[in-house]
């Protein structure tokens, strides 16, 4: 049962994103683009993405559910550290170039398309290289 | 402005991050379960795995049905090598930040906490200033 929730959870995740335009990698550049051509659809995606789980978890956290009997994590906020920061800035450079996040690169795996097969294997050789700098932490 | 499929979608994508979180006891952030499938510290590898999976079926799905938004095109002047750097940079700042869209952006905005609030404008404002270099140096103007 907890396995096909997963799956299932994944399912949705994957279909938002292609049903959003996340996957599309010129349009998530045109929503980046603010000061010149700014096309402000995707706010949307997080904006509703954002409400949902908070709802949603807010919920489940007021009527103590539990699924498959899980505990839910603890989501409070750490300190801000300046090793995040720095990192958050270079996975932005990074966004802007490509106008690929991890999500919608591993979702446009589905149909093979040529620029996500070459940015994934660079993406986990970039994750290898920073755990292998900074651990496992997060 | 079409903000219906977006909208869709973001509700789609937050309820696939809540089920799989209430069902996994762990914050889904893409990031780090790709990053945890390649450098497992613990035995559970699967449900990350099983999510994944998931998700490229999800995706495949929605493509073959035709829903929603369908469109793929890159943006203006982006080569493979573009790619491949970009790859490498999101990879490791993900890392190094501890996050990305999904985990600090929708997960950790959307349990309230602060520093994921605080990661997640980093990487937009990055994003925003990136695209506006590219469109400098590329077209010799910003508005471009």
């Amino acid at each position: 049962m907890k396995s096909f929730l997963i799956l299932f959870s994944g399912a949705l995740f994957g279909a938002g994103l292609v049903i959003s335009g996340m996957t599309d990698p010129a349009r998530v550049i045109g929503f980046l683009d603010i000061l010149g051509n700014w096309d402000p659809a995707l706010a949307f995606v997080m904006g509703g993405a954002v409400t949902v789980f908070g709802c949603g978890l807010l919920l489940l956290r007021k009527t103590g559910t539990r699924i498959c009997s899980t505990k839910l994590p603890d989501t409070s906020a750490d300190p801000i550290s300046k090793r995040m920061a720095v990192g958050s800035a270079i996975f932005g450079i990074g966004w802007g170039l490509g106008g690929f996040c991890p999500g919608p690169a591993i979702a446009n795996l589905s149909v093979l398309r040529i620029e996500a097969l070459v940015f994934i294997p660079l993406m986990v050789l970039g994750m290898f290289l920073a755990q292998r700098s900074f651990g496992l932490d997060r | 402005m079409n903000f219906i499929e977006p909208l869709i979608g973001g509700v789609l994508i937050g309820l696939g991050s809540l089920l799989a979180m209430a069902a996994s006891g762990k914050i889904p952030g893409i990031s780090g379960i790709v990053a945890k499938i390649i450098r497992p510290k613990s035995g559970d590898v699967g449900w990350r795995a099983l999510f994944l999976i998931g998700l490229i079926a999800g995706a495949g799905l929605s493509l073959l049905m035709n829903l929603g938004w369908q469109g793929y095109s890159l943006p203006e002047g982006r080569g493979m090598v573009v790619f491949a750097l970009a790859g490498l940079l999101v990879g490791f700042g993900t890392r190094m930040g501890g996050g990305c869209t999904s985990g600090h952006g929708v997960c950790g905005m959307g349990a309230g906490a602060k520093d994921a609030l605080v990661y997640t404008l980093i990487f937009m404002v990055a994003g925003v200033a990136t695209v506006a270099a590219w469109n400098l140096v590329t077209q010799g103007g910003v508005a471009g």
